[in-house]
């Protein structure tokens, strides 16, 4: 087993890929046989192609306070005429499908959790085609951001209410950055880069959910979260180090999660939640 | 090695669940699910105490219809889970949530108390992220439940041999026993026996075999 990314990738170099690694971990762990542990990772796999479907044809959420956006993105790609690239925007796009799907109560894959559902599968979904992927190294996609996501959540944590929406969306967008470069054929090394770039630059991100929802702007901020990912891991790619080692990096967003003041923490207290409007849905909403 | 928080790839990647929120959500319905079988029995009335970020966002994220679906049995990925008010409420259970400005150790913390009848246990649990939960009190003893290993829990009539009839059953499969928690409601009445296990073969098997047992009530087992 492994603790920091730093271990991750040393032990890594000792498999034919961090998948490779991540299975025998978790066959160590479970006593599971390699075969049900790949069959467990399909049906997830499965669910978050699913959901991408799904919210891309139009869904509606239990409140009405999002939908619908998936499908205005999916048809703003069609008409071909974009500012950023198509790559992007159809993990953009992707994204977005998953959370609406998540706020109707539908049925997602958690990665890591169900608000930050969206980009791993965003991102996924975007590139198979382009890089060519087989089913067999989809699911391999997964159990890279898994291993990754595993040593950000032991070292610091994956829960909004525990260390805000860093720890959260940052989180999903991190373990997304350092599977796409391994997709991609970089070294374990640039995806630990990736991951460090990642959450730098969400340090911070406070989880501040209007009416308590898991609408607004969890939605935005997964569509936000996959294209920092696959920035983050061309940045990687190219050669890009960060100069804060990757696992410093996670210990300052541990702290960062500890100091944030508890309005800002899932609680509906603070920044986004308690604007007027917001007042003003959660009152249409809940009555009260 | 240190003890780790989470350990297995699937606390990252899963679970696959009904939204909108793996903490609120899928974590508080499993949390119900535990608790539901550590009571053994469908209850009468059921109180949830929530502490903190459930306190405070329970009806936006669902945690009370997670919690409420998890006591009548489902799973978080059950597409029933949003209409479980409504279903309790048919089968007559009475149902009341209290909101607590107590401060507790974890932000996503509830302690759940059911009835039946005279019977009544109150287990707290807690939600920590991902779907994945602990369960740290029962009727009042502290214990650290991960659910992340394998887990066999037992409710069985208080008397003498119960504990190594159960025990032995793991020592003839050769499995090791990693925690064990027995606690009961009062003395000679009903007991409870939380067993964390190291290896997960043979569960099918050891569940008949313990249910068969004089004086066992009902056992479960959670991977």
């Amino acid at each position: 087993m492994f603790y920091t990314v730093k271990d991750l990738i040393e032990q890594s170099h000792e498999y034919p890929s961090i998948a490779d690694l991540m299975i025998s971990v978790e066959m160590e762990n479970t006593g599971r046989s390699k075969e049900k542990i790949r069959s467990l990772m399909e049906c997830n796999f499965e669910a978050m192609e699913k959901s991408v479907k799904q919210g891309i044809a139009g869904v509606k959420s239990v409140t009405g306070l999002t939908g619908g956006d998936a499908k205005r993105l999916d048809q703003y790609i069609a008409d071909d005429d974009f500012l950023s690239g198509k790559p992007i925007l159809e993990a953009v796009r992707n994204a977005i499908a998953v959370n609406e799907v998540n706020a109707k109560m539908g049925l997602i894959c958690a990665t890591p959790t169900a608000g930050s559902a969206g980009v791993l599968a965003g991102v996924l979904m975007a590139m198979r085609d382009r890089l060519k992927m087989t089913r067999a190294e989809q699911v391999d996609f997964l159990f890279v951001a898994g291993a990754f996501g595993l040593a950000i959540a032991n070292n610091s944590s994956i829960a909004g209410a525990e260390g805000g929406c860093q720890a959260e969306v940052g989180s999903a967008s991190a373990m997304a950055a350092a599977a796409l470069v391994y997709a991609k054929g970089g070294t374990a090394e640039q995806s630990g880069y990736a991951v460090a770039i990642t959450l730098q630059n969400m340090m911070g991100l406070i989880c501040d959910p209007v009416a308590g929802l898991v609408e607004v702007p969890c939605v935005k901020r997964n569509a936000l979260g996959s294209s920092q990912a696959m920035i983050s891991a061309d940045m990687a790619l190219a050669g890009i180090k960060n100069v804060i080692p990757v696992d410093e990096v996670v210990e300052a967003m541990h702290k960062v999660g500890q100091q944030m003041p508890g309005i800002f923490k899932e609680t509906a207290e603070g920044g986004l939640a308690t604007t007027p409007t917001a007042l003003k849905l959660k009152k249409e909403i809940f009555g009260d | 090695m240190k003890s780790l928080r989470f350990n297995s790839v699937f606390d990252i990647i899963g679970p696959v669940m009904v939204g909108p929120s793996s903490s609120h959500t899928a974590g508080a319905a499993r949390i119900g699910k535990v608790v539901r079988s550590i009571f053994g029995e469908e209850p009468d009335k059921i109180t949830i105490d929530l502490y903190e970020s459930f306190a405070k966002t329970y009806r936006g994220h669902g945690t009370d219809v997670a919690i409420v679906g998890g006591l009548l049995g489902m799973a978080p990925d059950d597409e029933r889970l949003s209409e479980s008010l409504k279903i309790a409420y048919d089968k007559g259970i009475k149902v009341a949530f209290v909101p607590k400005s107590d401060k507790v150790d974890h932000p996503n913390t509830t302690k759940i108390t059911m009835f039946k009848g005279d019977r009544k246990l109150t287990v707290t649990g807690v939600s920590i992220g991902g779907g994945n939960i602990q369960i740290s009190e029962i009727n009042g003893f502290k214990i650290s439940l991960s659910m992340g290993t394998p887990t066999y829990i037992t409710i069985h009539q208080d008397v003498a041999g119960m504990i190594a009839k159960v025990t032995d059953v793991f020592s003839d499969r050769d499995i090791n026993i990693g925690t064990m928690t027995v606690t009961r409601e009062s003395k000679g009445e009903k007991a409870i026996m939380i067993i964390e296990v190291d290896d997960r073969k043979d569960h099918e098997e050891i569940l008949k075999e313990l249910q068969s047992l004089k004086n066992m009530d009902n056992v479960t087992f959670f991977e």
